[in-house]
């Protein structure tokens, strides 16, 4: 495309796209493919350092639908979230997106989410949340609100996790949720989830529109769209682009990720600042206590250290290491020989 | 007083009670007199004060399975003592703590008590202390020394041996020991059975040590980056004794770590870390037993069909369920073979010593990356957790064999594209390629569902069925390389064994003890599954084949019928399965007894082996 606008590594945003989408028309998974795209064309990231993971499930198929010239890898039900820590100490120079679904994440794989997030694994970690479960043809997932309807009357009567809020207990270090349908606010905040080392969690509200788009679901799109509760309008400033944001000191806040990136978050309520853990659970439960969904950069820490690099591992990723590394000499086998003979 | 070099010593402790140090010194001593030994931890699920049994064999022809009788019991423990004078064969002894007299039941005919009162003189001659009871356990070493002619100053080296650094933990343990080795030397107590004799470089240049810590050397020296694993018996000291290694054996200059090693919360997540791993070029693995197993089929079956090179290895121990984690059995034999829901078969490797253990585990890695798919490596407890002399370890010189994996430079000469799951050599092996290869063309998508040839989501009904059997093509290629098994024939006898794993020292004693009644027989170590073309051939030149498993079902003889239906029926099944390490005797008797249900003249077998002089 002549004239196309690349970005710093000479791509276009259509350099970023995938196979064509099989969901639902409407689905709020493409949209949110479609920020992913956009989120990597804006950051400039070179597709070929990039592995796309996930679980199984409609959100699952769609790293099939977005960077094309990534390795991607859509593993089993519920243990994206183990195969992709694996995947990060193998190689913890690739950037791992993961893209899971609110049954995968919250009812199968709950466990290995939980301790991927107490681990901090370096990774952006999508969950398409839209409380039902598509492909098996829409029953309740266990992000479903209490007394939400199902397609054919049926009313869910148990308490929802809350994957943000589950998150931030857990030690995650970067906690956002937004809606699959504002790119302006889901695009940055993945752009800032690359930008930051260790384990980042959005939580992103995505309507079914086949199984749960109806009257008195909580999930649906009417319903989202009337109880969305932002916390800030935020910008994302990537660290090789020296960019002037209107920033007002007192009112605004701004977070530094690791790779010198910045997102500016500004009020528009009271003024939030994302570091404080007590704040933000305050934040989020304040929210649900209103029947509102609280959306935003919820929760940031930047000092935790992520997994590969607590291990302390060598820069070389662990996969290309050769024999002449890896294989210890005959001595030493010989020295431990000698030392198993007494 | 006769020198004897076949002695069976239990003793019968509690867990908890120190008794792993002392029955380690016992051990150690008669290893440095140069006696071939071995031991067999018979010991409970459970931390503290729960039965426990410890047999070191010594034995000068060199047999290292379990001895099927015990010639003497170390008689500790008062829970289990009305079982344990009736565990010791005729004419065996009982040494047991006289500290206050034998209770009139556990009293017995035709084996000869020692009374030593270990409590008392522990009483008498230590201060007080918490670690009284472990005081006591070392009393019987002393004794066991003095009694059957193991000399003060092998002692004293074992313990400089263990606990080099201590000296203070030599001393009082020597004092301990000192106490029951003077007492019967004062008393002038002798047993009726003879005395040890050493053999000068009996020993020499010979290794002690466990399947596991082989099995982790050589994931070491196999070049391993990820282990993922969870703590489960008979397993876990695998695992730890890489972790305890690694950072000895590979050092780096810039003091950072070149490799990972992550205690995962489940075994799923396990297998999740290596599957992941694997696909992203590191050598991965896992250590698990049965139950462990179980809980990662799903991830097997995704490594299978995805085909990303990954290595478990599985400890067996007694299933199904919770089973017996402490005891030993080869009943995951048929899981591992098709772990997995759908059509799946698997390489498994099968170590039966020290030696192959480390060699198997090293060259696991290369067979996982050749054949893109999961490897297992088939252990036991057994071999796993029980001490082995063993030749010393030793590493072949060979590169890391890594497959058909494409580098950019190979993917830059690639004519047309990279098709990640196209069998270009009609070998069932496709090339592979791994994340941050720096070329256009290294990029796929990998995915347990439906694929075609270039790694394409595909419900197609003919790249499904073409999928399945280009694996099938794979495990073909894999019976031409895998461990081929050690064969020996002898000319005119058309009877045979096949045996695998740790039932490998009791079929040889087993077969020794045919062969002295005239019953010659050819052998089988098997190494591999698949099965290979020597295999068959073995099958084909016997009439009867005696295959010994430990396992109630006969699952390895499973696996040879669906694969060789007629030459199945040649096979007579040796099944052990109590839990308890193969012995040649369990293996004797049932071959006996199926010479006996075809109605032919069979001498009885003497259901006491007479112990032998040198």
């Amino acid at each position: 495309m002549a004239g196309a606008k690349t970005n710093r590594v000479n791509l276009t945003e259509k350099d970023y796209r995938g196979g064509e989408s099989t969901m639902c028309k409407g689905c709020g998974h493409d949209a949110i493919s479609a920020s992913v795209i956009r989120a990597f064309f804006e950051s400039g990231i070179d597709p070929r350092k990039v592995i796309k993971l996930s679980g199984i499930g409609c959100s699952s198929k769609t790293p099939a639908y977005f960077l094309s010239q990534s390795f991607g890898f859509n593993t089993i039900h519920g243990r994206m979230s183990a195969v992709a820590t694996g995947a990060n100490l193998a190689n913890h120079t690739l950037i791992p997106v993961g893209v899971s679904g609110d049954g995968d994440t919250s009812a199968i794989g709950l466990g290995n989410f939980c301790h991927m997030v107490r681990r901090n694994v370096n990774i952006t970690y999508i969950v398409e949340n839209n409380g039902v479960y598509g492909l098996t043809k829409g029953q309740f997932s266990a992000t479903a609100d209490k007394g939400s309807l199902m397609k054919g009357g049926k009313i869910n009567e148990l308490p929802p996790i809350d994957i943000a809020e589950l998150a931030i207990n857990l030690g995650a270090t970067y906690v956002a949720r937004s809606f699959s349908g504002d790119r302006k606010q889901l695009s940055p905040l993945i752009q800032g989830a690359f930008a930051h080392r260790g384990s980042a969690i959005l939580d992103v509200l995505s309507p079914c529109v086949t199984f749960n788009n109806h009257e008195g679901s909580t999930k649906s799109l009417q319903y989202i769209k009337d109880h969305l509760d932002p916390l800030h309008d935020l910008d994302f400033i990537p660290h090789f682009e020296n960019i002037e944001v209107d920033y007002e000191e007192g009112t605004d806040h701004q977070v530094t990720l690791h790779d010198g990136s910045h997102i500016t978050l500004h009020k528009l309520r009271e003024r939030y600042e994302p570091t404080n853990k007590e704040n933000a659970l305050k934040a989020i439960h304040g929210s649900v206590a209103e029947g509102k969904f609280l959306t935003g950069l919820i929760y940031y820490d930047g000092e935790s250290p992520d997994l590969a690099t607590a291990m302390d591992l060598c820069d070389t990723p662990l996969a290309s290491l050769g024999q002449d590394e890896l294989q210890p000499s005959a001595k030493l086998l010989d020295e431990i020989n000698a030392q198993l003979m007494k | 007083m006769p020198a004897i070099n076949d002695l069976n010593i239990c003793v019968a402790t509690e867990n908890g009670s120190g008794s792993a140090s002392s029955n380690n010194v016992l051990f150690k001593s008669i290893f440095k007199m140069g006696i071939p030994c071995s031991s067999k931890n018979m010991f409970p699920s459970n931390i503290q004060g729960l039965p426990t049994w410890y047999q070191i064999r010594a034995c000068g022809d060199g047999y290292s399975g379990r001895k099927d009788v015990i010639d003497i019991m170390v008689m500790f423990n008062d829970v289990t003592a009305a079982q344990d004078i009736r565990r010791v064969r005729d004419g065996g002894v009982i040494i047991y703590d006289d500290s206050k007299p034998l209770p009139a039941q556990l009293k017995r005919d035709g084996v000869q008590y020692v009374g030593v009162p270990a409590n008392k003189l522990v009483q008498d001659n230590m201060e007080a202390s918490p670690l009284r009871v472990k005081q006591r356990n070392m009393v019987y070493v002393g004794a066991v020394a003095k009694l059957f002619g193991i000399e003060w100053e092998i002692i004293q080296e074992v313990l400089r041996d263990t606990f080099g650094n201590k000296p203070a933990v030599i001393e009082s343990n020597l004092l301990c020991i000192d106490l029951g080795y003077r007492y019967v030397e004062e008393k002038g107590t002798k047993q009726d059975i003879g005395l040890l004799k050493a053999i000068p470089g009996g020993n020499q240049g010979k290794i002690i040590t466990e399947g596991n810590t082989a099995c982790a050397l050589g994931a070491i020296y196999g070049g391993v980056t990820l282990v993922a694993w969870y703590p489960i018996t008979p397993s876990s000291s695998l695992a730890e004794s890489i972790e305890h290694y690694l950072p000895r054996l590979r050092k780096r200059t810039d003091g950072k770590a070149s490799y990972a090693i992550v205690q995962a919360e489940d075994e799923i997540a396990a297998a999740g870390m290596v599957i992941g791993g694997g696909w992203a070029g590191a050598r991965s693995m896992t250590s698990t037993s049965g139950p462990g197993l179980s809980l990662m089929n799903e991830t097997i079956g995704l490594s299978y069909f995805a085909e990303i090179p990954s290595v478990f290895f599985i400890i067996q121990r007694g299933g199904p369920s919770t089973g017996l984690p402490t005891r030993t059995q080869q009943a995951d034999i048929l899981s591992m073979y098709y772990c997995s829901h759908g059509d799946t078969r698997h390489i498994i490797l099968i170590p039966h010593d020290m030696r192959s253990s480390f060699d198997l585990s090293r060259r696991s890695f290369d067979y996982a990356e050749r054949f893109q798919t999961p490897v297992f490596i088939m252990m036991d407890l057994d071999l796993g957790m029980n001490l082995w002399s063993s030749e010393p370890l030793k590493l072949e010189a060979e590169p890391f064999d890594r497959g058909k994996l494409l580098s950019a430079k190979d993917l830059e000469k690639l004519e047309g594209k990279f098709r990640r799951y196209f069998d270009l050599d009609g070998d069932g092996i496709p090339q592979r390629t791994v994340p941050g290869t720096p070329h256009p063309k290294a990029a796929y998508f990998t995915r347990g569902s439906g694929h075609d040839d270039d790694a394409k989501y595909s419900e197609d009904e003919k790249d499904y069925k073409a999928t399945l059997d280009r694996l099938a093509r794979k495990l073909d290629t894999a019976r031409g390389a895998v461990p081929k098994p050690i064969v020996e024939m002898s000319q005119g006898v058309k009877a045979g064994f096949i045996c695998f794993g740790s039932s490998y020292e009791a079929t040889r004693e087993a077969r020794d003890r045919l062969s002295a009644q005239g019953q010659k027989t050819n052998h089988l170590l098997l190494r591999a599954l698949p099965l290979t073309e020597e295999v068959r051939k073995f099958m084909v030149a016997n009439d009867v084949v005696y295959l010994v498993e430990q396992n109630r079902d006969g699952q390895m003889a499973a696996i040879f019928k669906a694969e060789w239906p007629d030459l199945g029926m040649k096979i007579i099944s040796v099944l052990l399965y109590d839990g308890l390490p193969a012995t040649a005797g369990g293996i004797v008797k049932q071959i006996k007894e199926y010479q006996s249900s075809l109605g032919k003249e069979v001498k009885p077998w003497p259901v006491q082996r007479p112990i032998a002089s040198i």
